[in-house]
Order: structure tokens, then C-alpha cells, then sequence
């Protein structure tokens, strides 16, 4: 399985690469590899072009800037597992990290790859909508701000032009106070998600939700925001009431595969949804005992 | 594909094992593949050619890489170790010992991939249990050990370094 | 035999290698280090991929897309343009260098119909997708991809035969349009009148079940290298192969070339699992194409043609019945059974005949009758892989006999218990026949008391507690259970060569194939304990043609009965012939004479002895003299030992789940199985054995499906559709050992390399039923898919 012929370009500045993208025919970025280079062995893609991105440190940060975390595209998945700051400030995105893949995988593979390729199973695309995160998209032409609910149009589909790149994400954190949770049902650990579940929740001072963010991700061609189940969510405070407001994705659009039909992705979601609501209420509860 | 699209060949040099390597690749040859048929060093393998199997796994920098995912252009500035740089003089280093003491390999082939993988670990993280050692194997498929004896000589290379430190 | 004074010995697995070294003589049943580790530990292992000639070419298959079709032009002229590219062979141009386009049958009978074999390349109709029409040579496998990605095949799509049940319908479409009829061939196995029994018996429960194993993804794929020297006519082969010898004989039908000119060897070998034991239209069509192009030619596999062209075990439906008393005593079985075959037969019908005739396993049946239909379809072929139908006939009775447990609500071990061949009752000679026609004897064991052990270490009497705590918590716990035997040591013979050289250095060469088990240490350690050498002076070749001229291969767990017992007898031989060499010049008897450590010396007088080196120098002769009278030239011996009957080994399996009732999840949370395999040579090895047949099944139990379309498309074709077992799905496995020596051959062993797999996927159905016993859930299909087993959880639920 070895790629068809392209031509290897190697820039060292954003702006070369930009250059590239804007200026070469059947052209490609490539970031970790971790998802297109199995693409290209496979023949399942054959750019002429290459531009390979990593090269270009600049692309590779994250910063608290003003209150916001920026999350440069090209950083390593790993890099977001260990770093102090995404632990103590996005808690959500720290759980699911664990779930992405392999250690051998988050080495190299890349926070703005996963949410480029935006496979329906992937588990970053799915925290990021939780987050309702911007992403920054960037060609010769100038620059613009995506949010992820935008950002991702269908399978694997995202709203980028042929001469666009992504190069930065950004998160404005919840309070400190907030508990998340991350859920996922795969088949052996690493695999990607059948289906995953992402939950924020603030509580107000009754510690009932007073704020709410639910996400489901493997389900349907994008992963979506609940917003009916965040609805049902304010104002609760028990299980049962958690479980009802999961009901919620029992009638969502689902992807329906040989392996795994759309009626078994429904009942899944609403299950991990549940869980989901209950493990972020319970982690948000905690830190009003403290 | 005929003759108009420009023959794109790179002259790189690798450091592989700390030795200087200078060779001439295509655009798309991959770094398992220039490791093995051109540096001549055939311990890293390759069982799957899309980064699931672990065999093709290399140290880059220091961190565990799938090689089949990775062009040799890339490979240029990065400091890269396979198996063979484990024990440049031919001596089993204390984790293949304990590989070879508790039977943690059978045919040998996704060993190599193995050995990377557990050398970061133990690197990262010395006091390794058991859970941790088999997170860190569960990007590598094993199709003759089952995996038990292989975790047995983990923690046994766990204890062998410990009692150096 | 099943005497426990007479040498049977139980105890647990588990620790390091041996270092003690106090009795260096004594190499047989020590956890020995294995001589093979070192140098792969370094990366110094030689694989068929590793190797690189001058002038070498590199070979890719053009493939079909379809699963039937005609074919109506392949045109290679644009791929003969792609730079690198140096030919395009098809049928056409490979056939001046093959006697045959078709392939021979590998183990062949005259029960099967002919023209069933499988082309070295297709001239005219594709029959699966995946087949082989054309081969292209490059100066990389890169260009060589560009190559074949660049021939045009024009297809007709002819219609497709996708289910194996469907063959037996008369009107379902031709597979190949020379098949006479989509079912190859029908038998039965049986003995007694299950007429009469299933009339009187008690009590008859039925049950329909479908097993599936997939391939067997070596991790290692296929590969060949060979060379022809246009000298002498001679041709060099490198194979990752199971059968060195069987490609030999093969590749000298094929070509017209003389044995004697054909050399094949197996390189290091990446696994088998029987996806290398069959000679492969690839190897004689990369052979070919090196006589044709008088060029080095290597083809690797690589892991996309694994999953479409190496072969697979697949399907098999079953529809079953159990008579039995009021105390759950069987009084007969009988059935019917599919078992997809795939579009060709390369090689028999092994896979089906062993799963009909281990369905009694090591249970007393007093009538048993069962009607196999092998069914033809399109898909890649169906060979053994790792198992070869004993899993599948173990799940078939172990699940009847759960389903009397349940009905007659008695305990699934005592039912089981109430039917085992007692070990009193050892040999027991069942009547069916196995493939070289002699009686299934079950030679040695004693399956109670595995039981027995097994449970006692699961504490499966403490289950019923810990299963209502975890329901408490509101999780759903079950143990399972199951027992199996697997014949082992299959006939005809496996040769050894052991020589003493000059040099002193010893020898063992044999037809027995490495494939990473341990096969060079236990060879080594048999022939070091019978020559009291130090294990690290054995040098041991094994798959090599130039080093022994017979040879039978890998497969049926048979190595260390079969090569074992000829390498234990050469060895001796080679004893037996120095002490009388050395009884000449020492001018004493032979039967006073020991070996040790290079030399044989007089028991009790060590000093007076005669170094081997000159003994082997003496048997060399010397131009002139005559040799010592009665031993024959040359130190060494060459044994091809027949077995009279298989040895049986035998397994007792129990283990933990829990579910997730709302994924259908469901995880191992403990596994401890009990092998009884004799005489163990090197428990570490053995254990290591275990390990990797017990996962395999868990394999087949809960991941591995070849998911096809209804137009037989693979849809698996990936690691990422076929999931092998990782190491997070993996309980810690507890593994026990009895030893219940075997008269069958003269090392009291018995085969270990498959046993592993067998009890697996009863013993998690069983422990799934368990845990979901509220639901009423039986499993009938493996392996367990989380959907259906939702499906079923909510069908229960509503009920």
C-alpha cells in the first residue's frame, strides 16, 4: 500500500504555506498524518500536492489569551493531554484527549488534523462543538472566524475552500465552579467513538443546572449540540431528571452502517448522554462541597 | 501516470541511531520504507501500511511514531531511533533482557515497534503498573503472545531499572 | 494412563525463564530461554521482506474489483508506460513457463469433483474479489502499485453467490461457470442409530447456530522472493511459508523444474496461523516470472491483499439437536451443517471434516449423526486457520449441553460432568474415523479433574454471590464454561536430521516449520538432553529444502509429537553410534559409555573418553581406510517417525464477564483455563502458546468479522473494520497445566499450538448467557456482536 505520486512541499512560515495552498493544483495540506497518510497509502486520496505544515513552529501553541484559550492547529495531541493549562481551564477536552487514538497517534496527530477530517466518530470535533469553539481560517485572501457548529457541514465535510487552512482554535473556558464530563461507547479502547458524549454544566446557588452544554458525537454526519436535552437540563438537579432530558437525542438523525444502524446509535445516545449529564453534575457538585 | 509529472526526489540526511545518513527519496516514500530499503536497517517493520498495527513503530525526537505514517522528507531534522539503536553493540539492554528472560515475543515481528514503544514509557513514566503498560501497548496488535508475557517483561524491566537507579 | 502415579502431574504457569543451570543435562520439561530471542530482539531477524538481491524486481497483483465476472480484455499498455514499470504479465505470458495454469490440489482425494483449484492467474473469469489477473513487475513496489493501478481490465459482472446457504438452492447462480454444482461435496459422520434414539430420548432441544472466524492475520503478511540462475538451471526460493517442502514439490509440478534444482527456504516467519499453510498461486507465479525474466523477483503481501486474497475460515451454519435423559445424559446428536468454502478448493476439505468429528469431543455420545455441506461461493477460499473446525465443533456441543443445563435446570458443570469419557475409561476409542481413516482414540486425560481444578481456582461455587452483589450495583455479571480436546500430532511423519560435524558443532535440521513458537529451543532441548550438550551448541534449520530432503510443514499442532519424536530417535541414533565408535578405541562396552558435553567417556571414569569432533572426523573417512565396522559413515542420523494415532490434548476453560446492557458491551473481567498436553518440553513456551490461543479466540468470541455485502464486496478490509484483540481488552489470564503423558509417540507429548483456541468462544457464550440470564438471552452466533446483542437484551426485557 504506498501513496501514488505527489510533489513534497516543505514551507517553513505560515505564509509560505498559504502561498502553497493558494498556488498549487490538486494540492493538500498535511498535518499529522495520522488520518491522511492511511488515506494515501491506501490510494483512497491522490493529491498532486503536498504541503507538509510541520515545519511551521508557529502553528504550535497553546495560550491563555486574555481569558481565552488559543490552541494553535498544528499542536500535538499530546501536548494537549499534558498541558497544566487545558487541565485546569477546559477539563472537558483533557478527558476525552485519553480517548483519541493511541499514545503512539497523539504523538504526532494534531488537534486542527482531527477537526479538519472531522471523521463523525472522532472525539475532538465532538468536545469542540461542546465548547462552541471559534476556529480561525486563514488563506491568502485574509482570515475569518468560524464557529465549530459552522465549521463542520457533513461527512467529513468541512466549510474550508480549497485554498483555506485552519490555523488556530479558540475556547472561551466556563468557570472554574463547572463540572464536564466525557463519555464514550468504542469497541476496544483507542478505536474511535460508535458514539461519544460530551457535558458541561455550571450550577447555580440551589445546585441545580443553570447552564448547560451537551454534545453528541458518531451519531449523526457532524457532531451536534443537543440543545433540546441542555433545555430539558435547567433548573434540575437528579438522575431521573437527567435521564429524561436525555430522552431528548432519542430521535436524532443517525447514521445508519452495516455495523452499527441508526436505531442502535439513538439508543446509545441517549444512554451516554445520560451518563454524561450525571458524571459533569456530580463533578460540578463537587466543587461546591469543597 | 506518464512522464509529464516532474520526477520529485528529495537529497535528505537522517540521523538515525546518531549516525548521519544522506539518501535520496521520492516525495512519497515513507520512512519505514527508507529506513529499511535504503539505511538497510530491517528491525522496523511494517504489518498494515495505515497506523494501526504498532510494527513500523520509531522513536522521532524521542516520542513513539508510526514510520508507515511519516514521508522520510519529514524525517530530516528529527533525531530518530529504531530498535537497532536499543544495543548498538549487539548487547541486550535491561527491557529486551527481561523480553527474552520471560518470553515476551514469539515470531518477533511487531516486537521491534514494542520495544519503542515500552522504551518511551518506561522513559516517561519508571514506575509503570500494569494498567499504564498496557495503555501504552494498546496501539499494538499481537497476534502470537496474547500480550500477557509481554506486560510480565515489562514489569520486569520496570524492577531491572529501578534497582539501577 | 490416566493412573495419577503414572506420571501426571498438575500445576500453575506463570514466572521467568529458568536459570538454573545445576543440570545442564537435563533440558527436556525446563522453562528454557529461547535460542531464537536474541537476534530479533535487535532487530536482527530476517524476514522474506528483509531480503534484498541484485537486479531484484518487485511484484503487484492486479486484483478484481467484482466477485464474478468475465473478463473481457486487460489491456497493459498504459501500464507499461508508468516509469519503473519493466512487465505485465497475464495469464497468457506467465503460461510458456507454467506446465499448468491451474494449480495442483494441495492433499489430494479423489472425493472431490476436479477443476476446483484456484489459477496462478486467471485467464478468464474472476470468482472473487481479489483474484489475481495479472502481475506487474517494477524496479519498487511503489512503481509497481503505479503499474498496476494503471491496467485496464474490462469486466462483464456475472451474477453472485454471496451467502453459503444460498449453494444449496439448485437455482442459485454458478460460483465458477465450470461448477457443476455450488454445494463441492456432500458427506456425513456418524455412528449408531439416532433414528431409534432421538424416538425414545426424553427430552430434544434444537438449536441453529452460526460461527464465523475470519483470516488469520499474521502480523507478518505473505511474501516470496525467488531467483533463478539460468546456469544451472536452479531456482531459489524464500517464503514465508507453513510447508517449505510442499512448496518445493509444488513449484517443480509447476515449472518443470527438478526438485533437486529448487531450493525453498523460510526466513524468519512473521506468524502463520494458517494463512501460510498452502502454496499460494502468488509464490508459483512470482517463481514464473523469475525463470521468465531471469531476474531476482520478491512480492510482499501487503495487509489490503491479506484481507481479500490470503485465506480465511468464515462461515459455517449449524442446525443441531440434543437427545437427552431426565438426568441430562446425552442419548444422541444430530444435525446438519454449511460450511463456506469459497470460490476454489486448494487444499481439501480439512476445516469441515475436523468441526464434524469434534462435536463429541470429550463426551460419551452414545449416537451421533451429522451431514455436512461444504458450499461454494464467491469469496477468497477457506483453509484452517488457527483452530481448524475443533472450535467450531466444541461450541456446537458445548452450547447443546448448556441448553440441557438451562431446560432441565440443572448445574452446566454437572451436566457436563455426567457425560465426560472417564478418565478409567483411557484409551477410548470413539467410532468415527479421523482423515487418514483410524479411529478417534482419545488417549490419555483426565477432564473431570480439569474441571475440578478450574473451578476450584474461579471459585465458581462462590459465583452465585458475587453475580447478586453486582446486580445490586446494577451491573451484569455470568461465568461460562466449557471443555474441549483437539487432536494433535498429525501423521504422516516430520523429518529430522541430527549430525555431529567435525567441528563438534551439532546439527538438527528438519521439514518442521518455525513460525514463532519455539520450535528451533524445544527441538534444541530435546536433542541436548539425548546428547548431554550444551543447548546454545545446537544449531537447528528447520524449512529448509537443501538441509533435508522430506518434510511435511506446520500445521495441526503436530511439531513437537511429530519432529520432536524424529529428532528424540535420530538423536539417540547418533548416541547409539559414537558409543560404539568410542567403545572400539576405548576397548569398552558400549552400554558402560555416556556422552557428555562434546565427549563420550566412561560412567564413573571420565577421564578416559574420545572427543565427538574425532569421532564425527573418523565417520567422515578417510580416503583409503576402512570406516569402523557396523555403525555406517557420517555422525548423524535421519528419522522420519509415523505416527500410529494422534494424541489428544485436552482444555477446560471458565471465565468472568460482565455486560453493559445498554451498549451490548461486554468485557472479560477474568479468564482461567486448564491445558493438558503431556509431557510439556518447555512450559514457558507452552504457556506462551496458550496465551495466544486463548486471545485468538477472544477474538473470534467478541471482534473478528469478515463483513461481506450482498454482492460478496468485502466490507472489512481494513484493522480498523477487523478488530484483533488488543491488550486493554485482556484480562490477566491464569493458566493451569496437567501432564497426562501420551503413549502415542516416544516423548509422551502432545500438540499444544492450537489448543488454545478452542474452548474460547463456548466459554464466553456460556458466560454471556449467564450474565443475562434475566433477559433470557442465549447466544446462538459468534462472534457476539453488541447490536444483536441489544436486540436481544430488549426482546428479553419486553417479555
Amino acid at each position: 500500500m504506498k501513496p501514488s505520486p505527489f510533489v513534497l512541499h516543505r514551507p517553513a512560515t505560515l505564509a509560505q504555506a498559504l502561498d502553497l495552498l493558494a498556488s498549487t493544483d490538486n494540492g493538500r495540506v498535511i498535518a499529522g498524518g495520522q488520518s491522511l497518510m492511511p488515506m494515501l497509502n491506501m490510494r483512497l486520496a491522490a493529491p498532486d500536492n503536498l504541503i507538509d505544515l510541520n515545519r511551521i513552529g508557529e502553528l504550535a501553541y497553546i495560550r491563555d489569551e486574555g481569558g481565552e484559550i488559543a490552541i494553535g492547529a498544528m499542536t500535538r495531541q499530546r501536548d494537549v493531554e499534558h498541558s497544566p493549562l487545558i487541565a485546569a481551564r477546559v477539563p472537558l477536552m483533557q478527558e476525552a484527549i485519553l480517548h483519541v487514538g493511541h499514545r503512539q497517534t497523539r504523538n504526532r496527530g494534531t488537534i486542527g488534523g482531527s477537526l479538519c477530517h472531522l471523521d463523525p466518530s472522532a472525539e475532538m470535533p465532538t468536545v469542540m462543538m461542546a465548547l462552541d469553539a471559534s476556529l480561525l481560517v486563514q488563506s491568502t485572501r485574509g482570515s475569518r472566524v468560524v464557529v465549530m457548529s459552522a465549521f463542520a457541514e457533513g461527512v467529513m465535510t468541512t466549510v474550508l475552500l480549497p485554498d483555506e487552512m485552519l490555523t488556530q482554535i479558540r475556547v472561551r473556558p466556563w468557570p472554574d465552579t463547572h463540572g464536564a464530563h466525557f463519555v464514550e461507547f468504542a469497541r476496544r479502547h483507542g478505536d474511535f467513538a460508535v458514539v461519544s458524549a460530551a457535558a458541561m454544566v455550571e450550577l447555580d446557588g440551589n445546585q441545580r443546572i443553570a447552564r448547560a452544554s451537551f454534545a453528541l458525537g458518531g451519531v449523526a454526519a457532524t457532531p451536534f449540540r443537543v440543545a433540546e436535552a441542555e433545555r430539558a437540563a435547567i433548573g434540575q438537579a437528579d438522575a431521573a431528571a437527567f435521564d429524561r432530558a436525555a430522552q431528548a437525542a432519542r430521535d436524532c438523525d443517525a447514521l445508519d452502517d452495516p455495523a452499527f444502524p441508526s436505531w442502535y446509535r439513538q439508543r446509545l445516545a441517549v444512554a451516554l448522554l445520560a451518563k454524561a449529564i450525571k458524571g459533569a453534575y456530580a463533578g460540578a457538585l463537587a466543587k461546591v462541597k469543597r | 501516470m506518464n512522464g509529464d509529472m516532474p520526477s520529485d526526489t528529495h537529497r535528505i540526511t537522517l540521523d538515525v541511531n546518531g549516525r548521519q545518513h544522506e539518501t535520496t527519496v521520492e516525495s512519497r516514500t515513507t520512512l519505514a520504507d527508507c529506513l529499511r530499503n535504503q539505511l538497510g536497517l530491517t528491525g522496523t517493520h511494517l504489518g498494515c501500511e495505515h497506523g494501526v498495527c504498532g510494527a513500523c513503530t520509531v522513536l522521532v525526537d524521542g516520542r513513539t511514531m508510526r514510520s508507515c505514517l511519516m514521508l522520510a522528507a519529514q524525517g530530516e531534522g528529527c533525531r530518530i531511533t529504531t530498535v537497532e539503536g536499543l544495543s548498538p553493540n549487539e548487547t541486550l539492554q535491561p527491557l529486551q533482557q527481561a523480553f527474552w528472560d520471560c518470553h515476551g515475543l514469539q515470531c518477533g515481528f511487531c516486537t521491534p515497534g514494542i520495544l519503542m514503544t515500552l522504551t518511551e514509557l518506561l522513559r516517561d513514566d519508571p514506575d509503570a503498573d500494569e494498567a499504564a503498560i498496557r495503555l501504552a501497548l494498546s496501539g499494538h496488535l499481537c497476534r502470537c503472545t496474547g500480550y500477557q508475557n509481554i506486560v510480565t517483561a515489562a514489569l520486569a524491566a520496570v524492577d531491572a531499572l529501578r534497582s539501577t537507579r | 494412563m490416566s493412573d495419577r502415579t503414572a506420571g501426571m502431574a498438575a500445576f500453575s504457569g506463570g514466572g521467568h525463564a529458568d536459570s538454573d543451570t545445576s543440570h545442564p543435562s537435563r533440558h527436556v520439561g525446563r522453562r528454557a530461554r529461547r535460542i531464537e530471542d536474541p537476534a530479533l530482539l535487535r532487530g536482527a531477524g530476517r524476514f522474506v521482506g528483509d531480503i534484498d538481491l541484485p537486479g531484484m524486481l518487485h511484484a503487484a497483483f492486479v486484483r478484481s474489483p467484482h466477485a464474478h465476472a468475465l473478463i473481457r480484455r486487460i489491456e497493459i499498455a498504459p501500464a507499461m508506460e508508468v516509469p519503473g514499470v519493466v512487465a505485465v504479465l497475464t495469464a497468457r505470458e506467465l503460461q510458456p513457463a507454467l506446465t499448468a495454469l491451474r494449480m495442483p490440489l494441495g492433499f489430494p482425494t479423489s472425493a472431490l469433483p476436479e477443476n476446483i483449484t484456484p489459477f496462478v492467474l486467471t485467464p478468464e473469469e474472476v470468482c472473487y474479489v481479489g483474484e489475481a489477473v495479472a502481475m506487474v513487475l517494477a524496479t519498487s513496489r511503489y512503481t509497481a502499485e503505479d503499474g498496476a493501478n494503471a491496467v485496464i481490465v474490462d469486466y462483464d459482472p456475472l451474477p453472485v453467490l454471496a451467502d453459503c446457504r444460498d449453494a444449496l438452492d439448485p437455482g442459485s447462480p454458478k460460483v465458477r461457470r465450470e461448477a457443476q454444482d455450488n454445494v463441492l461435496c456432500r458427506f456425513s459422520v456418524g455412528y449408531g442409530d439416532c433414528a431409534s434414539a432421538f424416538a425414545g430420548a426424553p427430552h430434544i432441544f434444537a438449536e441453529r447456530l452460526h460461527q464465523h472466524r475470519g483470516g488469520a492475520h499474521p502480523i507478518e503478511g505473505r511474501g516470496a522472493v525467488a531467483a533463478f540462475d539460468a546456469h544451472d538451471g536452479t531456482l531459489r526460493v524464500w517464503s514465508s511459508t507453513q510447508m517449505s517442502h510442499e512448496l518445493q514439490f509444488t513449484l517443480a509440478e509447476m515449472l518443470g523444474i527438478p526438485e533437486p534444482r529448487i531450493r525453498v527456504q523460510a526466513p524468519d516467519v512473521g506468524g502463520g496461523f494458517g494463512a501460510k499453510f498452502l502454496v499460494y498461486p502468488e509464490e508459483i507465479a512470482v517463481a514464473a516470472a523469475a525463470r521468465l525474466h531471469v531476474r531476482p523477483v520478491k512480492w510482499l503481501e501487503d495487509r489490503a491483499e491479506h484481507f481479500v486474497s490470503a485465506i480465511q475460515e468464515r462461515d459455517q451454519h449449524w442446525d443441531v439437536e440434543i437427545g437427552v435423559d431426565d438426568d441430562g445424559i446425552i442419548v444422541g446428536v444430530r444435525g446438519r451443517m454449511i460450511h463456506d468454502q469459497g470460490a476454489y478448493t486448494p487444499q481439501g476439505i480439512n476445516c469441515p471434516y475436523n468441526a464434524a468429528t469434534a462435536v463429541t469431543g470429550p463426551y460419551v455420545v452414545p449416537n451421533y449423526h451429522l451431514d455436512v455441506f461444504v458450499a461454494q461461493t464467491n469469496k477468497v477460499f477457506t483453509i484452517p486457520v488457527r483452530g481448524a473446525g475443533y472450535p467450531e465443533g466444541t461450541f456446537v456441543m458445548e452450547r447443546l449441553l448448556d441448553r440441557v443445563a438451562h431446560e432441565l435446570r440443572l448445574d452446566r458443570a454437572t451436566v457436563r460432568a455426567r457425560n465426560l469419557v472417564p478418565a478409567a475409561k483411557m484409551p477410548y476409542v470413539k467410532p468415527l474415523r479421523n482423515r487418514a481413516g483410524h479411529a478417534i482414540t482419545l488417549d490419555s486425560g483426565d477432564y473431570l479433574a480439569c474441571q475440578t481444578m478450574v473451578l476450584e481456582a474461579i471459585d465458581y461455587a462462590g459465583f452465585a454471590a458475587r453475580k447478586q452483589r453486582a446486580r445490586t450495583e446494577g451491573r451484569h455479571i455470568g461465568i461460562g464454561l466449557a471443555h474441549g480436546v483437539k487432536g494433535t500430532g498429525r501423521g504422516p511423519f516430520e523429518s529430522a536430521n541430527v549430525t555431529i560435524a567435525p567441528s563438534g558443532r551439532i546439527t538438527v535440521s528438519t521439514g518442521a516449520m518455525a513460525m514463532g513458537q519455539g520450535l528451533a529451543t524445544a527441538l534444541a532441548q530435546i536433542a541436548a538432553d539425548t546428547l548431554d550438550a550444551p543447548l546454545e551448541s545446537i544449531d537447528v534449520v528447520a524449512g529448509d529444502t537443501a538441509a533435508i530432503s522430506m518434510g511435511v510443514g506446520g500445521f495441526a499442532s503436530r511439531q513437537t509429537v511429530t519432529a520432536g519424536s524424529s529428532v528424540l530417535i535420530a538423536a539417540r541414533e547418533v548416541a547409539e553410534k559414537a558409543r560404539k565408535v568410542a567403545s572400539r578405541m576405548l576397548e569398552v562396552a558400549p552400554a558402560d559409555l555416556e556422552l557428555h558435553d562434546g565427549r563420550v567417556q566412561v560412567r564413573g571414569v571420565p577421564e578416559m573418553s574420545v572427543p565427538l569432533t574425532k569421532i564425527a572426523r573418523l565417520l567422515r573417512g578417510i580416503p583409503g581406510y576402512d570406516l569402523p565396522p557396523g555403525v555406517g559413515a557420517g555422525l548423524e542420523s535421519t528419522v522420519h517417525w509415523e505416527p500410529d494415532a494422534m494424541a489428544y490434548a485436552n482444555a477446560f476453560h471458565a471465565c468472568e464477564v460482565e455486560v453493559d446492557v445498554d451498549t451490548g458491551g461486554v468485557r472479560l473481567l477474568r479468564y482461567v483455563a486448564i491445558l493438558d498436553s503431556g509431557r510439556l518440553i518447555n512450559p514457558l513456551i507452552v504457556e506462551g502458546q496458550v496465551h495466544g490461543g486463548i486471545v485468538h479466540g477472544i477474538g473470534n468470541a467478541l471482534f473478528e468479522y469478515m463483513r461481506y455485502d450482498e454482492n460478496a464486496q468485502p466490507l472489512s478490509t481494513t484493522f480498523a473494520d477487523y478488530l484483533l484483540p488488543t491488550s486493554t481488552e485482556i484480562p490477566q489470564l491464569e493458566i493451569l497445566f496437567m501432564e497426562s503423558p501420551s503413549a502415542t509417540n516416544p516423548l509422551g507429548v502432545k500438540g499444544v499450538g492450537e489448543v488454545g483456541t478452542i474452548c474460547v468462544t463456548s466459554a464466553i457464550a456460556s458466560a454471556v448467557d449467564d450474565a443475562l440470564a434475566d433477559y433470557g438471552v442465549r447466544i446462538t452466533a459468534v462472534p457476539i456482536d453488541p447490536v444483536r446483542l441489544v436486540e436481544q437484551i430488549d426482546a428479553g426485557a419486553r417479555r
